[in-house]
């Protein structure tokens, strides 16, 4: 059971010299099994809930519940995927996916066999003891993922996962993605700048205010993970409603042009 | 193999441009304190079993062992105080004190507390090479990506395994490089230590060689030296490419 609550939470940073806010008052639940996007105004602090979420950051106030029992710190099905995607450079493709398995005590056999199958399932067998520099930007977040299936998470929080992929490359990890969780069921928390992308993989869309972050609103996005819902107009209905939802948070810095181009 | 014949024979085409240049220069000045590499080498040769290689031996001896030492101890010290801000703020000041002063000037103490064997050689050179890879250790781990540390961390990792599998190997490559520029500045350490005091050493051997006037003794002695600097600077090299396999991957 991996249901995620947030409640009145509050997470200070402590940046060079002041204390910045960066989330006040949060509320959110996600229900186990649920796939969200977040997308909000660059400063709306998705990171920090991301890092509240996985146990790295502690609350100034209120809680954080997954599946029931309050998180302070790293939990043991809970995969946190970032956007440089948090491989090691130093470890053969095989090493960086057994990571997890590793901290956590798991010996090498087991370790090797639940590894070799996560690899297989992302194609990504024989690179197997190649290095992440020798990987394209697409298999390298590949290799994040089968990280994240050697756990078995059951949470998958992800921080632009995509963002540094070319335009190609992202629409087919965001297939990726859907095809897993479709296959997995495992409750899904993603933080995105592509509208597109979270309208493609949310079953709500969280928009959130910036400095200090709370939710602004909540987008119902039924549709999530029909067949084609990409081409659909009911998707680009989705979209143009977020971007303006967007707007009004003040996500484009001049407005009066905002407007003019929609 | 093919790398290691361009390695050599990039090694051969140096050496023989060296020694055209000196063969020149030693015509030009015409003085018998710079003999040409032929009388050089053909002394080399003759002296190679009987004196210069126990000479040699020592000399390496105390090199490698205050690398090692000073590697050692300055490794996990200086990524402990990079890593942790607490301890920074006690050393850091520490370092930038002691760091700039020449530890050369130590050497008069050292002789007298440790007499004039391999200790206080060793000592000076220890002392040198620890203050060169404790302020490297300690900027390579200040410098290690937050998201490596946090995703490492996510998993669950122990402070322990963080420094293991994230901040060790991440500064690795910056502290062989370190040591690899330690290499020439240990051995000119070496050189002067073991002219001021002792009988051992090719520092000893070329100093002796120039008191008795023995000039082309005096330059085997030296090519000696250079090529004590050759092969630390080659294992270095070679423990690197062992070790930081990941930095010679092609994209």
């Amino acid at each position: 059971m991996a249901a995620v609550s947030v409640r009145e939470l509050a997470v200070t940073y402590s940046g060079v010299g002041r204390d910045v806010p960066a989330l006040l008052g949060m509320n959110l639940e996600v229900g186990d099994g649920e796939p969200i996007a977040i997308i909000g105004p660059s400063g709306c602090g998705k990171s920090t809930l991301l890092l509240a979420l996985a146990g790295l950051l502690p609350a100034d106030a209120g809680e954080v519940l997954i599946g029931g029992e309050a998180v302070t710190r790293p939990r043991r099905r809970t995969a946190l995927i970032l956007q440089d995607f948090g491989l090691l450079p130093w470890k053969t493709v095989a090493h960086n996916a057994a990571l997890g398995l590793e901290v956590r005590g798991v010996e090498a056999g087991a370790r090797r066999k639940v590894v070799d199958e996560a690899l297989e399932r992302l194609g990504l067998a024989e690179f197997a003891e190649a290095y992440p520099g020798e990987l394209s930007g697409g298999m390298r977040q590949r290799l994040a993922l089968a990280r994240a299936l050697a756990l078995d998470a059951d949470l998958l929080l992800m921080d632009e996962p995509l963002s540094a992929l070319d335009a190609l490359t992202r629409e087919d990890l965001q297939n990726l993605l859907l095809g897993i969780w479709q296959q997995r069921g495992h409750t899904a928390v993603l933080v995105t700048h592509s509208i597109e992308e979270a309208v493609f993989l949310g079953r709500r869309v969280v928009v959130m205010s910036p400095r200090p972050g709370r939710v602004a609103s909540i987008v119902d996005n039924p549709e999530m993970g029909e067949a084609g819902y990409r081409e659909t107009p009911a998707f680009l209905e989705r979209c143009v409603e977020l971007r303006r939802l967007l707007a009004a948070e003040g996500a484009f810095a001049d407005q009066a042009l905002a407007e003019g181009v929609r | 193999m093919n790398a290691w014949l361009r390695r050599i024979g990039g090694y051969a085409i140096a050496s023989a441009a060296l020694l055209a240049g000196w063969q020149l220069l030693s015509m030009a000045i015409g003085s018998q304190a710079l003999p040409g590499p032929v009388p050089a080498l053909s002394d080399f040769g003759r002296l190679l079993f009987s004196d210069l290689l126990p000479h040699a031996g020592i000399s390496a001896w105390r090199v490698v062992a205050s690398m090692t030492i000073g590697a050692a101890v300055a490794t996990p010290l200086g990524l402990a105080i990079g890593r942790s801000p607490r301890a920074d703020a006690v050393f850091a000041p520490m370092i930038f004190l002691t760091y700039p002063v020449p530890k050369v000037v130590f050497l008069p103490v050292l002789l007298v507390l440790l007499g004039i064997g391999n200790l206080p050689k060793i000592a000076l050179i220890t002392l040198i090479v620890f203050f060169q890879i404790l302020v490297t250790a300690r900027d390579a781990a200040r410098g290690i990506p937050a998201s490596a540390v946090l995703s490492v961390r996510s998993l669950g990792a122990t402070r322990w395994q963080v420094f293991r599998h994230v901040v060790v190997p991440a500064a690795l490559p910056d502290i062989f490089t370190a040591l690899r520029i330690s290499t020439g500045t240990a051995i000119a350490v070496l050189f002067f230590s073991e002219t001021v005091a002792g009988s051992e050493g090719l520092g000893y051997y070329i100093i002796d060689a120039w008191s008795r006037i023995a000039y082309s003794e005096m330059f085997a002695g030296i090519i000696g030296m250079a090529m004590l600097g050759v092969v630390l600077y080659e294992l270095l090299e070679l423990a690197e490419a062992r070790v930081c396999r990941w930095t010679r991957v092609e994209r």
